[in-house]
């Protein structure tokens, strides 16, 4: 396996070096503007600038980059389908351990993977992707990011960033330097009577350090580009069937959102650019991606059979270039693969259906309650929600805040016993009444149907309980005190 | 002197890039066998789904008690077999009634309205998938470890050592992998 990585990379390693050595020259040409003869000065200080944000980028970049997306980590019974799909393409990626996954609070459509090696990888999708796209697509996206992984693009990349970064960074400080501290430099300069040359090297260090971002940024983008395509073969490769990511590419291309949170340094992570739509970058060069429209172009024209050949081969057709994109090293593993058949019209959740599912999960992971009416709405209250009582607004029935429904056995009995205006009480007077003694009784709560439900144990903390996750005992991740689940049966 | 000192660093080489070779071939070996070990983790799981499913819906298709004792004996004869050819059979016989068993479930327009029968499909529809996942991993496997026990010069080192050539898991009928994909939506 690594002997291909290593290959793979050989490519873009020239490229890498290109940056390497702008940045070295910037620093050299800075130190020497500032004082005649600190070039290695220069050089020394721009490579610990790059030093300490590579060992950050290193050890923290997943975090940050999850923490900036504003990503939250969910479990399998949030989005089960999510789940199995990130677990499918683990396996048949052999990557061994299942990333982790994570969703973003946004509407629009994009996804992104992190996270330096394969142990601790890290995917992330939006909401607005979840509820958009079937399971195949889905699936196509997920390939392409897991495929970033596995290539180790995502640490390829973000060393590649923190080199651009450290090249933006020192012209920033040293234009800016220039500026206010020109009236100083000027009579430090003409005290020791440097003159012309030292004038000249300031000239020189001034449009090295305005043309070295943009230079470096153009490389940047060059070698990204390569890594999308790369990473969309091997999805290709990984799922056999093509087709599913490039009609999610269609997708995503036909969405209007912008995601909001998305920075220039993260943009390479995700499967399509997270600025293309705002207008902030130009296509072609500029891009760290690919046109969409080209990358669905070439996935379609993949004959029956997938591999990293044909994918190259169809990327010479649409691109009528003669060189191809995938690296000689992957172009040499796997033979074609048969494409698999579509799958026939299925009846999937629709999309109102899906954007539904997706939302709740975010409310969950979000800390909303969960408070089904006996009419059949849920109602979702946000985690600031203080009243004791809340008002269906399709039945106008009065429902207690669920913090009530937590109470001891005891007192779930007098609810039951006594006054049954509510609706949720009318129904936990169907289910088993509990014969526990009132004292040691541990605390209780009656679920209404099949969905979301959820309440706030005695301890303020709120607890969830995804459709189909069938339980009769939770823990309170807060307290650790156990309750009891009681369903109140429909029928 | 110095020409036995130069014969001495071509031995060491030559040893080197052998002990390469070797671990290399080893390397592979295992991950091949791990490949393997996928695949029946996701059968255990298909076998372990099934249970729970038919008692789901057990309630709700009353009349097609034949069709729901297909599939229990299908999995209980697929949890039985050993040897390599035997469970291929018996995992194919058992994707087959499952693929009747979700055709007759496009009847009972309650059960797919049924959450629990609902999430149980979705494992097992993705369970049948990393079936197909883990197996096609395991192909791809052992084609490169095939390839390195045939290939020059890494041939010598494997023949040398009696490494054998794996086997590819072949499904009769290259239908039978998509079959239970396509009929489980």
């Amino acid at each position: 396996m690594w002997e291909q990585i290593r290959l793979n990379q050989r490519r873009s390693v020239v490229l890498v070096i290109a940056i390497a050595f702008i940045l070295v020259v910037l620093g050299f040409v800075i130190g020497e503007a500032v004082q005649p003869g600190a070039g290695l000065i220069g050089v020394a200080v721009a490579a610990l600038v790059w030093g300490i944000m590579s060992l950050v980028a290193y050890y923290q970049g997943d975090g940050i980059l999850l923490a900036v997306s504003g990503a939250k980590e969910i479990e399998k019974k949030d989005h089960p389908q999510l789940f199995n799909v990130v677990e499918e393409m683990t396996i048949a990626s052999g990557m061994g351990k299942m990333p982790r996954v994570y969703i973003m609070n946004d509407m629009a459509l994009n996804a992104f993977a992190t996270g330096r090696d394969p142990q601790r990888a890290s995917v992330a999708v939006t909401a607005g992707l979840l509820g958009k796209l079937k399971r195949d697509e889905l699936q196509g996206v997920i390939a392409h990011e897991m495929s970033h992984v596995v290539n180790r693009d995502v640490l390829f990349m973000t060393m590649v960033g923190i080199l651009l970064g450290s090249i933006v960074m020192i012209s920033e400080i040293f234009l800016r330097g220039l500026r206010f501290g020109a009236a100083g430099s000027r009579r430090y300069r003409s005290g020791r009577g440097g003159g012309q040359g030292q004038a000249i090297m300031l000239l020189i260090a001034i449009a090295f350090a305005i043309l070295a971002p943009i230079i470096a940024q153009l490389i940047y983008f060059a070698i990204s580009r390569r890594r999308e395509y790369l990473a969309d073969a091997n999805g290709a490769v990984l799922t056999r069937y093509p087709e599913g990511l490039a009609s999610a590419l269609e997708v995503i291309g036909a969405d209007e959102h912008i995601l909001e949170r998305a920075n220039k340094a993260t943009a390479p992570m995700y499967i399509v650019n997270p600025f293309a739509k705002a207008g902030r970058f130009a296509v072609g060069l500029a891009s760290t991606h690919p046109p969409l429209d080209e990358r669905i172009r070439i996935l379609r024209a993949i004959g029956g059979t997938v591999s990293f050949q044909q994918y190259d081969a169809a990327w010479r057709t649409v691109r009528g270039s003669s060189r191809g994109v995938i690296p000689p090293s992957a172009l040499m593993q796997g033979e074609a693969q048969a494409v698999l058949a579509p799958q026939p019209e299925e009846e999937e959740p629709d999309e109102r259906k899906r954007m539904r599912q997706a939302g709740d999960v975010l409310r969950k992971v979000n800390q909303f309650l969960f408070l089904p009416c006996a009419c059949g709405l849920t109602m979702k209250l946000p985690p600031d929600f203080k009243q004791d009582k809340v008002s269906c607004p399709r039945c106008h029935r009065e429902l207690e805040a669920p913090v009530a429904q937590v109470a001891a056995a005891a007192q779930v009995g007098a609810f039951m016993a006594g006054q049954g205006q509510a609706p949720l009480r009318a129904a936990a007077a169907k289910a088993p009444a509990p014969e526990a003694p009132p004292q040691s009784a541990p605390l209780q709560i009656t679920r209404q149907g099949p969905g979301w439900a959820s309440f706030k144990c005695t301890c303020g903390q709120p607890l969830h309980l995804a459709p189909g996750e069938e339980t009769t005992d939770i823990t309170c991740s807060n307290c650790g005190q156990h309750i009891s689940v009681v369903e109140s049966l429909p029928h | 002197m110095i020409s036995l000192m130069v014969l001495l660093a071509v031995v060491v080489v030559l040893v080197l890039w052998v002990i390469g070779i070797y671990n290399g071939l080893v390397q592979l070996r295992n991950q091949v066998k791990n490949a393997w070990a996928q695949i029946d983790v996701q059968l255990k799981r298909r076998h372990d789904l099934i249970p729970n499913l038919m008692e789901t819906v057990k309630g709700y298709m009353v009349h097609e008690r034949q069709t729901l004792e297909n599939v229990t004996k299908a999995r209980n004869l697929a949890a039985q077999a050993s040897g390599v050819a035997q469970q291929a059979q018996a995992e194919g016989n058992l994707s087959r009634a499952l693929g009747q068993f979700f055709v007759v479930v496009e009847a009972y327009p309650d059960l797919k309205a049924n959450q629990n029968f609902l999430a149980l499909q979705e494992e097992l529809t993705s369970t049948e998938n990393k079936i197909g996942f883990a197996r096609q991993f395991y192909n791809d496997q052992v084609m490169r470890f095939n390839n390195k026990i045939q290939m020059f010069p890494s041939n010598v080192v494997a023949g040398a050592f009696s490494f054998q050539a794996s086997e590819f898991f072949e499904t009769e009928e290259a239908a039978e992998r998509e079959a239970p994909k396509v009929s489980f939506t």
